[in-house]
Formats: C-alpha cells, structure tokens, sequence
C-alpha cells in the first residue's frame, strides 16, 4: 500500500504504477457531469475558469447529504467515462489526477500520457466506506448544482488504485483478460 | 361491494420507510451472496473489493446512512387490490413518502425535471416511476427500489425475432454485460424481461432486479438459463469493480411474458451490487 500526499508531484506520479493500491491525504477538488460541461464551455470560450485546476486532482462524485455530525455523505465515485468528453481539455491545462471509476476512451488515455498524469480508480458502491477517509469539504463554485456543485475536500487515506498510470497501463485492459475463461 | 379504505397517510408513511430502508439496509440475499463470492473469489485484489463493499454495507446499515451515494430514482411495483380504496390520491400519496424519504432521509435528490434542455434538479426526488397493477383482494402490496444510475445507463433492449431462439436471447444477454464492462459497478445482478411488448419487455426486466436473487424463475427451463447465464458472465473476467477476477455477477433473474408470433423481445436491465428493493403490504 502506497501513502501519496496531495497535491500529487511528477515525482509522485512517476512512481505510481497501474494496479497499485494507495492512500491519498490532502486535498482534491469535486466534478462530475454538469460541472464538466460548464469549465468546457469556458475553455472553448477561452475563458477563465472560475477553479484553478492546475496540479490537482479531481474527484468524480456527487454525494448524498451529510448527516448532523458528518463531514459529508456518503460519496463514492460515479462512472468516469461520462466526463471522457471533457478530460483531455483539463488535463491539457495542467489537472494531474483524476479519481472515478471504470473505464476510459482511448483519447483520455492519451492525454493522461501526454501530460504525465493518473487515473486512479476508487470502489463503486463503497461511499459510507470512502466518506469516512473525507474530512472535511467547503464550496469552491457552481453551488446551484447542489451535489454536483464544484467543492474542496479534504482527505486522509482515501482508498483507491492506480487505473491508469502515466505511461499509459490500464487495469481495465490488463486485469479482466488474465482471469478470461471464455 | 364493500371496500377496504386506506388512508393516504398509511401510503405515504410505507412508501417513506420502504425508500429510506431499502438505501440504509441492503437485502439478505445480497450479502450472502457477497460474503460468498469473496470466499471462492480467485484475485485478491477482487477478494479485497468485495472484502470493502460487505464492509461498506455494514457501516450504512449500523449508522443508517446510505450505502451507495446514488440513492436513484425511485421505482415502485405496486399490487393494488381491487377491494381497496384510498381516501386521497395513490400517486399523490406515494409521491410525499418519496419525497419524505429523500429529504428526511439524507438520501440524494437526482431527478431532474426535463431530460434534454433544462435539467434542472426537483429537489426532492419526484416523479417516481409508478407500475401499478390491480389485482384481486383487499390489500396494496408495494415493492419499491431506488435505482442507480450507473448501472441502468448499461441497460439495453432488442427486439429479436424468434427464428434467433434461446441461443439469440444469451447472445444479446451476454453482449449487453460485456459491453458494460467494469462500468456498472460489479458484481452485477442482470434482471433480463423475454417477451410482451418493447414497453412491457423493459417492465419485465426491472421487475427482475426486484426479484431475490436465491429466487429461481419456476420454470426450470429459465431457471436453468438463469444459471447458464450467470455461470457464463462470470467467466468473462471483469471482476469485483471491474479489476479483474471471478465475481462479475451475483445473480441473473429472468421474467416472462406471452409475445407476438413474430416477435421475442429481450430486455437487459443491469443493476449494481447495491441492488436495493423493499416489500411492504398495507
């Protein structure tokens, strides 16, 4: 089990290598579907996006309500390839990492090993498990989407695996094919 | 002829308890069958997974919190018997207890009121989907599910013809989970519907993830084609999460229906390992 601090370093992402399973501490920002569309509409636009996305790592999830007493609901990640429209264009601007789940296009690949980032992979279904490792949370922009609004969270020892490494190794292409029986 | 009257409020109070249950406590069958792919799962890192989702699953059952954050769309199954009168509106009762459900109950509101222009949140979860079948008797029998997304996204319907037989129907099965890969959250439970019409063919299909998954269909036949079915996905590879491994379904329920003589429609509803369904009887 590998322990990575956020922000991730090119150093870090070096070492990490498809199918490893780490830990990550820090912080990481909140995406999915409508907050996509909106910084690619500005990117398009070439203009600036209301997030400095630059050496960060974005979290795929839009969670249920927090409980009195809890940090945040439960939130685990939700399908990736929904936002394979518009990852190669953040990534192009400097996002490092990317957590969600399942597989990719073969274009967010490429732009993962152009601009020497990761894909990590964390459990579909697990979220009561994964809120506890999200510490806290505050808003960063777009508050009317309610749970797919764009927040800061602060994490210790989210659980998860490297999907796709900087070179390009994909779990999702490797894994299933050794235990293929058909 | 004398009727049975229900309040609106005995309604709203069931439909609230069956959506706010049915996302804190995942059903019995459900966590056999996990416990019991983790012990013959041959990956470890498949093992590990599923080691985590039992554990999940019983965190959001010991805090009463959700066990996945897609808490759906709500859908119901609903027996309605035909000595029953409720003092209000059905559809209006059942939607405050989904609305109660989802806002009282800390679960996500994710419906969103025009699907291609405004998407703009309900806030509360509402519409429901509503399938309502009036039987014979005095009572209301209510199945009801919050269904996630991520897995109905994976779902597919075909209209087959018949000269395709049952070799057709496991192609189509098959071709369906393959596609869906690691995507839908694994293991999956697959409710396939065989017959009807293209609309009542889908109904079929939910109505078979609604379905225990220790249950067989009672036909042996399709009871058989279940097994054969789940046997055969299982050998695809995908695996807990979609990392690789043995597990990549836990159940395959078929339901039937009498078709047209030039037809066998088959539908492919995929559910993700938080299958979650409730029943109540009022």
């Amino acid at each position: 089990m590998k322990r990575i601090t956020l922000p991730l370093t090119d150093e870090q992402i070096s070492s990490l290598k498809a199918g490893d399973s780490v830990l990550l501490s820090g912080t990481m920002i909140t995406g999915r579907d409508a907050a996509h569309k909106r910084l690619f509409e500005l990117i398009e636009k070439g203009e600036e996006l209301p997030v400095d996305i630059k050496d960060e790592t974005i979290y795929y999830v839009g969670p249920a309500p927090a409980k009195p007493g809890y940090a945040v609901g439960p939130a685990g990640p939700t399908s990736s390839y929904r936002m394979d429209k518009y990852a190669p264009a953040l990534l192009d601007l400097g996002l490092k990492g990317m957590v969600g789940k399942g597989a990719r296009s073969p274009e967010v690949v490429g732009a993962i090993v152009r601009n020497h980032a990761v894909y990590f992979a964390a459990i579909g279904g697990a979220a009561a498990l994964i809120a506890k490792s999200i510490k806290k949370t505050e808003p960063i922009c777009y508050e009317d989407l309610g749970t797919e609004s764009v927040r800061r969270y602060y994490v210790e020892d989210f659980p998860c695996i490297v999907a796709v490494d900087s070179e390009g190794n994909n779990v999702y292409e490797t894994e299933p094919q050794k235990y293929n029986k058909e | 002829m004398d009727y049975r009257i229900i309040k609106a409020e005995t309604i709203t109070d069931t439909v609230k308890k069956l959506f706010t249950d049915c996302n804190y406590f995942i059903g019995d069958d459900i966590m056999s069958a996990l416990k019991s792919a983790r012990d013959n799962e041959e990956s470890e890192v498949g093992k590990n997974v599923l080691s985590q989702i039992i554990e999940n699953d019983e965190i959001a059952k010991a805090e009463q919190i959700p066990l996945c954050q897609d808490t759906g769309m709500a859908v119901l199954f609903v027996e309605y018997g035909d000595k029953v009168s409720v003092d209000g509106d059905f559809e209006d009762a059942v939607r405050e207890g989904v609305r109660r459900a989802y806002i009282d109950g800390y679960l996500r509101k994710s419906v969103v009121d025009d699907p291609v222009f405004d998407r703009l949140n309900t806030k509360d979860n509402t519409p429901a989907i509503i399938h309502t079948k009036i039987v014979a008797g005095d009572k209301i029998k209510i199945t009801a599910g919050g269904k996630g997304f991520g897995s109905e996204n994976m779902s597919a319907i075909k209209m087959i013809t018949p000269s395709y037989g049952v070799e057709g129907v496991k192609d189509f099965v098959l071709d369906t989970v393959r596609k869906a890969g690691p995507n839908p959250c694994p293991p999956i439970v697959v409710g396939v519907g065989i017959g009807a019409t293209f609309e009542r063919c889908a109904q079929l299909a939910k109505k078979a993830t609604f379905r225990e998954i220790n249950t067989s269909n009672p036909d042996p036949r399709y009871a058989e084609l279940e097994q054969e079915l789940l046997t055969k996905i299982n050998l695809m590879g995908f695996g807990p999460a979609g990392l690789g491994g043995n597990t990549t379904a836990i159940g395959v329920n078929i339901e039937t229906s009498p078709t047209h003589i030039a037809g066998m429609p088959v539908a492919v509803n995929i559910c993700c390992h938080a299958a979650r369904h409730k029943t109540a009887e009022i």
